[in-house]
């Protein structure tokens, strides 16, 4: 879904910057700049590589911790990965920081020759790891390293988180290592193994241990693995068990593999149900609180609101506020409260915005329905361009609370985050207030009065005028709400509302206008639908065939899933 | 009415329309060549050879808005993906200009265009055969829209959705096309579209003869539309147009086929859109899939809107207009624009609901009616004061 969202949000943020020809031509001028200077690169490595196979062979092979370091800045690529897996090799404590510095690209040269590590502001010598005063960065060059370098970077350290105190950073290392093994992994994990204590982590290189007896020469041994492997869940171990599969001759193993991959083939599948099942759970909640505050609009005035999606964009930036003014101003302790605050804040400012929208504009174009979508779609290019010039047009980021991060890990390496689980609950939660407020409420008896039969309401004493802001105020501040929700699983940004209009709109139109329940049922069916087709097909795709399935659908059914009955039914 | 009473009516409405809008013809036809090329580069008439495409530009637009105005303004039909119709006319054309540029691509591919070789294609698509020859694109511009229009309008029309639910389901197929036309393996060039275009059948497309002509040519087709709309409207088939426009229900009783009218006006629509599309690429030099996008065709329905829609000419004018402020505030002040765009749908939508032409013709009106019932009003005057 964040994938979703992130590419839609690209796609609309391209569709909307407004000279289209100009910025095309310059994204083709700029990948063949880039093709340009790719192809430079690439000139001047090739000369480099021929003076430094030279000078490699000048210098000396690295012997000690310090020629090790100093082999680091080697002249080319093949110097230093050597370096490197001899300083793997030395079970000395000072490699693994000076590793991870290159890994991160801390690593620099001085005017000297000699390394330092960048920490912060400060530098510290590479060798003796004492700190060094007086360098300019300026004067520094940092250790250039490529992707294959950093490929090799990462197994080695892998190896030595194998040895961390966190248990969890070893069970990584552990699952790490067996993807992408080492020369000596299998030793490294024996030695690890030997000397771990935590269970969970005992299990975890058990299990990464027999993947890399997979590829043993000894048949027992692959046997073996098969064995501890296949009650496993973990995809990349079926991975292991295929390519073995296709390597391996003798019939027994071949057997064994084959049953065992099948298995977790199967069990997989289930938890892909689970997890398609609740992604669309999470889209269609999250479709549902946006489309609710639209269908009450359309349902009680008829009015084709436009604007919704900037009245989410509002409320997510009402969030961003919020958390930003208890960053400032209050204790770090009660940081994480700020989503509760912002809820209500969300909502009171939507609200406020949709009714002054109602009062100053949209009251003058009832009846008008086209005039309206026109007036309100001028609205959302204000309201949007406003938050620009305010906020600026980058994402801004909205951290979940504490108490939102991580989640519910599940088998096969599924877990059902606490941020979407909450928002799942949350959106019923909205759902089941309305719908109590609507029914029970004498504001909701006069508002459905006013859907059903406008005049009749207005005759029987009913003030319609009122009804018609306040029902407005209402539909925007619940896309205020769905706006907060929005915050806690992506970044807000003035195209936020943009996102997700159509597809609201989708939502009113297949379940029916002005029908809670029928929100309801076109949210969550068009959301789990989506997650369901989006493995097949992928994710445009899958948009691309629910829109179209829509189209086709409401020839058939004009009037939704939930159809109003009775005398206002046909307008 | 005979035949001369209709021809009277299509070329020009009253003798003063006909006049201002031949001369305004004549001005773009004649003064923009000539101020390009003929006049010298010092002088301070002379126009730079990027405003001639500009203002080709312009004129492929006011097209769009045209064929709007005749489903909208005349059918009551608002549909929010005629960008679209205008984009598929684009990429035909631009197929075909693609196909022109042979080995002098990146990649000096005699068939396959550069985005295929970059995507490690082997051969062309089978949608892309016949696409190098000119006459075989010129009948895809004006096909494919057409065919889509029909198709998508049939199911639409039968099923009487009407008002906004088709405002909607035309700008969720205007978004499903958008977001088809992102995929690279939908084979029409992705995200960066088509683009790097050499010649137009034979003529180069940076030479300034060819920009010349080819807004000539947007110029034309215009002019064109504008006669064939005015036709169309002008006969019994645009007077059903209009009932079914003000009270679809009541023609539907009288035993008119509701779903053929709006369908002939929304096929011929989507070809006249498609067309301003096929005219828009080649001056632009690009299409991308941008064109999709719901944002592009909203705006269309405000150029309609500010011109006054129902008059063929106003959303011309609309179009015209907007854009040249669109290109002037975009540029000179780049955070005001969106401001102004959005001032101006609801300002137009409040206050103007029948554009600049219908205050025109509202004025003239009342200036009309002063004239002619001041006598009138002079003489009950008087005869109050006799009894008095």
């Amino acid at each position: 879904m964040a994938h979703l969202a992130r590419l839609i949000l690209v796609l609309v943020v391209l569709a909307f910057s407004a000279p289209l020809s100009v910025h095309a031509q310059d994204s083709a001028a700029a990948s063949d700049d880039q093709s340009a200077a790719g192809a430079q690169d690439q000139d001047t490595s090739g000369t480099e590589n021929g003076e430094a196979g030279q000078a490699a062979q000048e210098e000396a092979a690295p012997h000690d911790f310090a020629s090790g370091v100093a082999a680091l800045n080697g002249d080319n690529f093949d110097t230093k990965i050597a370096a490197v897996n001899f300083l793997a090799g030395l079970s000395d404590p000072r490699v693994v920081p000076v590793l991870q510095a290159l890994a991160a690209e801390r690593l620099f040269v001085q005017m000297d020759g000699s390394l330092v590590i960048k920490r912060g502001n400060n530098y510290e010598d590479a060798v003796s790891g004492k700190p060094v005063s007086g360098v300019k960065p300026d004067d520094l060059s940092e250790v250039v390293i490529n992707n294959r370098l950093r490929g090799i970077l990462e197994g080695v350290l892998g190896q030595s988180a194998l040895l961390s105190p966190d248990p969890e950073k070893r069970i990584a290392a552990a699952q790490a290592i067996a993807q992408q093994p080492t020369p000596n992994a299998i030793g490294d994990l024996t030695k690890a193994l030997a000397k771990e204590a935590n269970p969970a982590v005992r299990s975890a290189m058990d299990d990464s241990l027999a993947m890399l007896d997979l590829g043993s020469a000894d048949k027992a041994r692959r046997l073996a693995a098969i064995e501890r492997l296949k009650g496993s869940n973990d995809p990349a171990v079926r991975g292991q068990l295929l390519r073995l599969l296709g390597k391996e001759s003798d019939p027994e193993v071949k057997n064994a593999a084959q049953t065992a991959a099948d298995d977790i083939s199967r069990r997989l599948s289930f938890i892909g149900i689970g997890v398609d099942l609740f992604e669309g759970l999470s889209l269609g909640s999250i479709l549902l609180l946006a489309a609710i505050g639209l269908s009450i609009t359309f349902g009680v005035m008829g009015v084709i609101n436009m604007a919704h999606g900037e009245m989410i964009m509002l409320g997510a930036y009402s969030a961003f506020v919020v958390q930003q003014l208890f960053r400032s101003f209050l204790p770090s302790g009660v940081l994480d409260a700020y989503l509760v605050v912002a809820v209500p804040v969300a909502f009171a400012v939507t609200a406020l915005v949709g009714i002054a929208l109602e009062r100053t504009v949209i009251r003058f174009l009832y009846g008008r329905p086209l005039e309206t979508l026109l007036a309100t779609w001028g609205i959302s290019l204000i309201l949007q361009q406003g938050v620009r010039s305010l906020f600026g047009p980058d994402n801004q980021a909205v951290a979940n609370p504490d108490w939102m991060t991580g989640g519910l890990p599940l088998m096969g390496g599924f877990t059902l985050t606490w941020n979407r689980l909450v928002i799942i609950f949350f959106c019923f939660a909205v759902l089941g207030a309305l719908a109590a407020y609507l029914r029970y409420s004498s504001f909701g008896l006069h508002m459905r009065a006013v859907a059903q039969n406008r005049a009749m309401a207005s005759a029987m004493g009913i003030r319609t005028e009122r009804i018609d802001a306040l029902a407005f105020g209402l539909g925007s501040g619940i896309a205020g709400i769905a706006g907060v929700a929005l915050s806690q699983i992506g970044n807000v940004s003035p195209n936020l509302g943009q996102i997700y209009i159509v597809n609201c709109f989708m939502v009113v139109v297949f379940g029916g206008v002005g029908s809670l329940w029928g929100t309801l049922a076109g949210a969550l069916s068009l959301g789990i639908a989506t997650k369901f087709i989006e493995p097949f097909a992928g994710a445009i795709v899958g948009q691309i065939l629910v829109l179209v399935f829509i189209i086709l659908f409401i020839q058939r059914r004009p009037r939704g899933l939930f159809a109003l009955k009775g005398r206002t039914a046909e307008a | 009415m005979g035949q001369r009473g209709l021809l009277v009516r299509v070329l020009a409405g009253s003798p003063a329309a006909a006049v201002s809008l031949l001369l305004f013809a004549i001005v773009l036809a004649v003064a923009v060549p000539v101020m390009n090329a003929v006049l010298p580069p010092t002088s301070p008439l002379h126009l730079p050879d990027y405003v001639v495409p500009l203002l080709g530009k312009y004129l492929c637009y006011a097209m769009l808005a045209l064929a709007l105005d005749l489903v909208w303004g005349y059918c009551g039909v608002l549909s929010l993906g005629h960008g679209a119709f205008f984009a598929l006319g684009g990429y035909a054309m631009g197929m075909y200009l693609m196909r022109q540029i042979g080995t002098r691509g990146v990649y000096r591919d005699p068939i396959l265009p550069d985005f295929m070789v970059f995507l490690n294609w082997k051969s062309l698509p089978w949608y892309w055969y016949g696409f190098d020859h000119f006459w075989f694109a010129v009948a895809m511009v004006l096909v494919v829209p057409g065919l889509l229009a029909a198709v998508f309008g049939f199911f639409a029309f039968r099923s009487r959705i009407t008002g906004v639910y088709l405002s909607i389901i035309t700008q969720a197929m205007t978004y499903a096309l958008l977001l088809a036309f992102f995929r690279n393996d939908l084979g029409f060039g992705g995200n960066n579209g088509l683009t790097d275009f050499k010649d137009l059948l034979g003529f180069n497309l940076q030479a300034r003869g060819t920009k010349i002509a080819l807004y000539l040519a947007s110029l034309a087709a215009l002019g064109f539309a504008l006669l064939l709309c005015r036709l169309v409207v002008a006969t019994k088939l645009g007077r059903v147009m209009m009932a079914v426009r003000d009270a679809e229900t009541r023609v539907r009783f009288l035993g008119y086929d509701v779903t053929s009218v709006k369908l002939f006006a929304f096929v011929l629509s989507a070809v006249l859109a498609g067309i301003a599309g096929a005219l828009y690429v080649p001056q632009i030099g690009i299409i991308n899939p941008s064109e999709f996008s719901p944002g592009n065709s909203i705006e269309i329905a405000i150029w309609v809107a500010v011109g006054g829609r129902g008059t063929l000419v106003g959303p011309i004018l609309g179009a015209l207009a907007v854009n040249a402020a669109k290109t002037y505030l975009s540029a000179a002040f780049p955070e005001t624009w969106l401001y102004c765009l959005g001032g101006l749908f609801i300002l137009v939508t409040l206050l103007l609901p029948k554009g600049v032409i219908g205050v025109v013709d509202q004025l003239r009106l009342s200036r009309h009616q002063a004239a002619t019932l001041a006598p009138e009003v002079a003489t009950l005057a008087e005869e109050r004061k006799q009894h008095a």
